[in-house]
């Protein structure tokens, strides 16, 4: 058992199961971001998010959500520097093989990926939490209007853009991440492994234009 | 043919080792990969220069002892040989050629482009065998295997030891060798006996030896010159689980 910490097999079991983890997760997050341009009432969404950061259930989702986090990050990083160590000379005309191209630039769509969240963190996260969101009081309940927060954010460009860069190199790293954890998890054969390729692509697609779709309507619309 | 070569020449494993560029004239197309290599080394004798240590064995693809890293990939720009079934006509007139030892921290260089792969026999020693007990051979079929599982065992069987997962690998991982012992043998009922100990040294002598971590990028499988395939990875996943759990 100790091993699952110690081995290699171990740490990347660990992290393949919080990245399918995170992989739900990205779903349900963007389900409810889409009430904000669904629906023309803000409360919609405003009420949502209440019941989030609420629920007692969701509170401990959250905290697995953040160690799973944590955990993917971490044994990523000690898996990646041991992989570096583990050719210390590099070849001069090198990596010419043919395999997927993203899983070559899994690293770096990585450390974008966890630049993002942290500004993503301290831009929403944090002001929801310990908020200076204006407040909106319906039927004598307090809510956070985290809608309107959203709204005025995406009517700036640079947000934007900065957004939906952010999503796309996402995606580039759910394109292989997805198929790449169920090869760990030991599932890869002929039946199941193109469904798993084709259910990747899918995802990704879905997951970068669910996104992106938030602040492009907001800045155009 | 007239081609440019550029040679990776190191003297012991402690020099630092640099590319030397070397021409040749009149190769024939015909002619193999290793015995371009030869008639440059008669150059280099008669010039009263050291010839390009290499290593090579069988010359005919099933030994596991010829590997080179040829132009940015492990045996060369061919798939499913190794580099001594590898020929001339795969390259063209005035080509420049680049050759390389495998890269790795668990494959140090020994001289010029001869790899050190102690590393692949400390890990068939960790359990890449059926232990017996000596006397007769035991009667052939006398312990029935079903045909899938004796295919998939006899597939994975193919993998001559030669380390082009290795050096393909961006993170010099041996999950392929490995996971092609650990199928080979626990797909067998004589091999099933050991399984999780098998599975669980082979790992931690891996680690322990230095090859980075498999991130299923699928170098290896691509490079492989038995055709060894990426499943045999989820295999070693699924029995190392099954041996830790
Ligand atoms: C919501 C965000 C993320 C999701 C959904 C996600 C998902 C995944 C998945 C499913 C895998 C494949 C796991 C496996 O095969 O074992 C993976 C691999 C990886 N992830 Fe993430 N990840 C996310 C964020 C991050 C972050 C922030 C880092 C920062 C260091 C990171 C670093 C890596 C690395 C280095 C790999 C290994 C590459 C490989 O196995 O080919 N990931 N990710
Ligand atoms: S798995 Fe293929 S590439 Fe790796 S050592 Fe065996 S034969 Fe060579
Ligand atoms: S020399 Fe034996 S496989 Fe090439």
């Amino acid at each position: 058992m100790s091993g699952i910490i110690i081995s290699s097999l171990g740490k990347k079991l660990l992290m393949s199961l919080a990245g399918i983890f995170l992989i739900t997760f990205l779903l349900l997050h963007m389900g409810i971001n889409l009430l904000v341009i669904i629906f023309e009432d803000p409360m919609v969404y405003n009420k949502a998010a209440h019941f989030m950061s609420s629920n007692i259930l969701i509170k401990i989702f959250e905290i697995i959500l953040f160690g799973g986090l944590l955990l993917h990050v971490i044994f990523a990083l000690i898996l990646q520097i041991q992989n570096w160590l583990a050719r210390p000379k590099r070849y001069n005309k090198a990596n010419y093989s043919n395999t997927s191209f993203f899983s070559k630039f899994m690293i770096h769509t990585a450390v974008i990926t966890l630049t993002f969240l942290v500004i993503h963190f301290l831009d929403f996260y944090i002001k929801a939490k310990f908020g200076h969101a204006a407040e909106i009081i319906v039927d004598g309940v307090a809510y956070h209007d985290l809608a309107s927060e959203i709204m005025d954010k995406f009517k700036m460009l640079p947000f934007v853009i900065f957004y939906i860069a952010a999503f796309i190199f996402l995606g580039f790293h759910l394109i292989h991440g997805f198929q790449s954890a169920f090869k760990t998890l030991g599932l890869d054969n002929k039946k199941y492994t193109p469904v798993i390729q084709v259910l990747a692509i899918i995802y990704s697609t879905v997951v970068v234009a669910g996104y992106s779709i938030i602040p492009l309507i907001i800045y155009f619309l | 043919m007239k081609l440019k070569l550029k040679i990776w020449r190191q003297k012991d494993p402690h020099s630092r080792g640099k590319f030397v560029n070397y021409r040749l004239n009149d190769i024939s197309a015909d002619s193999s990969f290793l015995e371009m290599l030869d008639v440059l080394n008669e150059e280099l004798i008669s010039k009263g220069e050291e010839p390009v240590v290499y290593d090579h064995d069988c010359r005919e693809g099933i030994c596991g002892a010829c590997g080179l890293y040829i132009n940015g990939r492990p045996h060369g720009p061919d798939s499913l040989i190794t580099v001594c079934q590898l020929h001339m006509r795969k390259f063209k007139n005035g080509d420049t050629i680049v050759i390389e030892p495998w890269r790795a921290r668990a494959f140090p260089v020994i001289r010029d482009l001869m790899v050190d792969r102690d590393a692949f026999d400390k890990l068939i020693q960790e359990g890449g065998y059926v232990s017996v007990n000596t006397g007769s051979a035991p009667d052939a079929n006398s312990i029935p295997v079903k045909k899938v599982y004796a295919d998939l065992s006899m597939d994975a069987a193919a993998c001559i030891g030669c380390g082009a997962c290795v050096a393909a690998c961006k993170n010099a991982s041996a999950m392929l060798f490995v996971g092609a012992k650990v199928s080979h043998l626990t797909l067998l009922p004589q091999g099933k006996v050991e399984s999780n100990e098998r599975v669980r040294d082979m790992v931690a002598k891996m680690d322990e030896l230095g090859f980075g971590n498999c991130t299923n990028t699928g170098a290896c499988e691509a490079e492989c010159p038995k055709g060894i395939k990426l499943t045999n990875i989820a295999r070693l996943n699924r029995e190392y689980y099954r041996a830790t759990f």
